[in-house]
């Protein structure tokens, strides 16, 4: 059975995760994963969808949206090919590696381009992951929250003074806190 | 909230002056407010400046100095007007106010004057004790609450030490937009 990554973008009305979930009903797949957020007035949502699914059935259903489809099986194909540009990552099981120290960064301040590229570039510099974003500009204030995972080897310490220092010259704000413990 | 507490307002606070309320990014709101003589006459005047500001629309349930230019520690609140609200001292301002005691902690969503357009969820005590000074006798009060106005009073205290609820946020998802006006959400605290 084949699994396929769904993404439409559209104009936010009434009714849309209605129509894009029949039409995928309708035709006898089944919603894995699903996540939906607005950006701006735009609705944006990425399914991982599994079963036959054709695009162009989606497309009719739904003529004011814009649906991709991406068929997820090729993409773990190893063999290079003009399709490969998604690379898989190698995944690991729980506790074979250190799968780091959950932190929450919060960005604020005045918009400006290079925000992000440049708090994930010393995140990065740190071997730390970014596993969740959210950013949104409200008036002239940027937004930017993110959940990280940081190696436990890493000097936090040190890495709050490297984003402090990002931070000051980008005029932003920036917090770096440990998150809040999930598992009960 | 304690019953024999005293007023929260002197009795002979001066009429304010609505101010206009500061949006993020500002320097003052990420700044530390400084502490202030309660007798100060320019602080009496900033508490009924606040107040008036506070009252100026039906959805604000609290600001801070900070949040009209001043960086003193100074906050005003009224709670009465919101669902979640279960003790209600109404019109509180508090000079100098210290958070001294926090305890059954929730998450729940909160929005800022000064951050329009945002909602965040924020873990907060849902019952805390707060000392304060009353403007102008400088008469030192001690005020324990719950539920909302709990919450309130922590978003105030908040934004005395430079924090907005977006340095908060507990995960990625944790921020939204603020996109239905009919919400109780778009009360401010």
């Amino acid at each position: 059975m084949g699994l396929s990554a769904v993404t439409v973008l559209g104009i936010d009305r009434p009714g849309v995760i209605s129509e894009v979930s029949g039409a995928i009903a309708e035709q006898g797949a089944n919603i894995q994963d699903s996540t939906m957020t607005l950006l701006g007035d735009y609705v944006v949502m990425t399914l991982l969808v599994s079963g036959t699914l054709a695009a162009e059935k989606l497309r009719d259903h739904c003529p004011d949206l814009v649906i991709t489809t991406v068929e997820m099986d090729g993409l773990r194909d190893p063999a290079p090919s003009p399709r490969a540009w998604f690379r898989p990552f190698a995944r690991t099981s729980p506790g074979e590696a250190d799968d780091g120290v959950g932190f929450v960064l919060s960005v604020h301040g005045a918009d400006r381009p290079g925000i992000i590229s440049a708090v994930s570039g010393v995140l990065a510099c740190e071997r730390g992951t970014i596993t969740g974003m959210n950013s949104r500009l409200s008036g002239d204030l940027y937004v930017l929250i993110a959940d990280v995972r940081i190696p436990g080897d890493v000097d936090v310490a040190a890495l709050m003074r490297r984003l402090a220092a990002v931070g000051a010259g980008l005029g932003a704000e920036i917090t770096f806190r440990p998150a809040v413990p999930e598992l009960l | 909230m304690t019953p024999s507490r005293a007023p929260m307002t002197a009795p002979t606070a001066p009429a304010g002056t609505a101010r206009e309320v500061l949006d993020a990014p500002h320097t003052l709101l990420t700044t530390m407010a400084a502490p202030v003589d309660p007798a100060d006459p320019r602080v009496v005047e900033a508490a009924a400046d606040l107040l008036a500001t506070l009252r100026r629309a039906d959805d604000r349930l609290g600001v801070s100095a900070p949040q009209i230019g001043l960086g003193w520690r100074l906050l005003a609140i009224d709670v009465s007007s919101h669902p979640r609200t279960r003790s209600c001292a109404g019109e509180l301002v508090l000079v100098n106010p210290r958070l001294t005691q926090a305890a059954r902690w929730e998450t729940a969503r909160e929005g800022c004057l000064s951050v329009p357009g945002l909602v965040g969820e924020v873990r907060r005590a849902t019952r805390i004790t707060v000392t304060g000074q009353r403007p102008g006798d400088g008469e030192s009060l001690t005020f324990h609450t719950d539920a909302f106005e709990a919450r309130c009073l922590q978003h105030q205290l908040d934004h005395l030490d430079g924090v907005l609820f977006l340095d908060r946020m507990p995960t990625a998802r944790a921020v939204h937009r603020a996109r239905h006006p009919q919400s109780p959400l778009r009360h401010h605290v």
